[in-house]
């Protein structure tokens, strides 16, 4: 039987998967977006910025910086899902196209306050073409959410990943 | 017709959302329900490095903001608005290099909520990037009395 891998060389491999994925994006580095990872679980993490408010009389954080937030958690969560079993199997996962979003509704709970913010996403069903995904985003308590959102996304087809092509 | 202060008003409000700035959001023209705005291209709201095409959440504060610009100047002169809801269609990617400019209307009105509808297009007007369709919240200018509530 395969000696399982050492725990530092699954880490390593997976935190520089996920920021690959991070560091290709623009907008995720001009939004300040983190990333939290625990084993495959993600935490969206949108660290309060001044840039972030909509409402500076409140102060209440933007409805489009928090649609902006959720929008990319499901994204990225996709990403993730799809990549996983390659990366896990050693292979380049850093050139795959993410999926597009094809539509994505937010409901706002609560005004946002002027701190950080977190997210989760769930994917809800994932095909070959279309997946949905549910987002809840909260702030100091898990189970007070101030957004939440359902999007549904065209997933990359086979043929715009290139280790597809190749095998 | 909305007054001229309320106009006045909602074009200062807006200037003063630090995110609306930070997206270099431009209002051209606000009146009546409607506002229209724009955002020029910056390659910092690039979603996809391949293609240099605008994320789509840049796109979404655009809508947001210009759904929330057509609520403020409504003749019914709220004093403030929050987003309740927003959904967001999206048509086709933004062509990479062009300004994304959205209008909202603020089509009707209760004494609590205001409904919206919005699209959002490049250089082409004929071709949408995106639709957006959502429910406002109304704070009106003279608050309801509800007792001396502490």
């Amino acid at each position: 039987m395969k000696r399982p891998e050492p725990v530092q060389v699954i880490k390593t491999r997976r935190d520089a998967a996920l920021q690959s994925l991070l560091q290709g994006v623009p907008y995720i580095q001009f939004m300040g977006f983190k990333f939290d990872r625990r084993g495959d679980e993600l935490t969206g993490i949108m660290p309060y910025q001044d840039m972030l408010i909509g409402n500076p009389m409140l102060p209440a954080l933007h409805g489009g910086a928090t649609a902006a937030f959720l929008e990319t958690t499901a994204i990225i969560e996709l990403s993730w899902a799809m990549m996983w079993d390659r990366m896990e199997a050693g292979e380049d996962v850093a050139k795959l196209r993410l999926p597009k979003t094809i539509d994505f509704t937010v409901d706002y709970l609560r005004s946002g306050l002027p701190r950080d913010a977190y997210a989760r996403a769930t994917i809800n069903r994932s095909g070959r073409r279309y997946a949905s995904v549910h987002v809840e985003a909260w702030q100091d308590n898990r189970s007070r959410l101030f957004a939440q959102a359902t999007g549904h996304f065209l997933m990359p087809s086979p043929a715009d990943t290139p280790a597809d092509t190749e095998s | 017709m909305s007054n001229e202060h309320q106009v006045k008003f909602a074009a200062q409000f807006i200037k003063a959302l630090p995110h609306a700035v930070s997206l270099g959001m431009e209002i051209t023209e606000i009146a009546d329900g409607c506002a229209t705005i724009t955002m020029p291209y910056d390659e910092r709201l690039v979603g996809d490095p391949e293609t240099g095409v605008i994320h789509g959440g840049a796109v979404s504060a655009l809508l947001d903001t210009c759904a929330g610009a057509s609520v403020m100047v409504h003749d019914s002169g709220p004093i403030g608005t929050a987003t309740l809801d927003l959904r967001i269609d999206y048509m086709r990617p933004a062509k990479a290099g062009e300004a994304i400019t959205a209008r909202a209307e603020c089509y009707h009105v209760t004494r609590s909520v205001a409904f919206v509808r919005a699209t959002a297009w490049d250089a082409d007007m004929d071709r949408p990037v995106a639709t957006a369709t959502g429910a406002f919240t109304i704070q009106p200018a003279k608050p309801a009395k509800v007792g001396d509530a502490k």
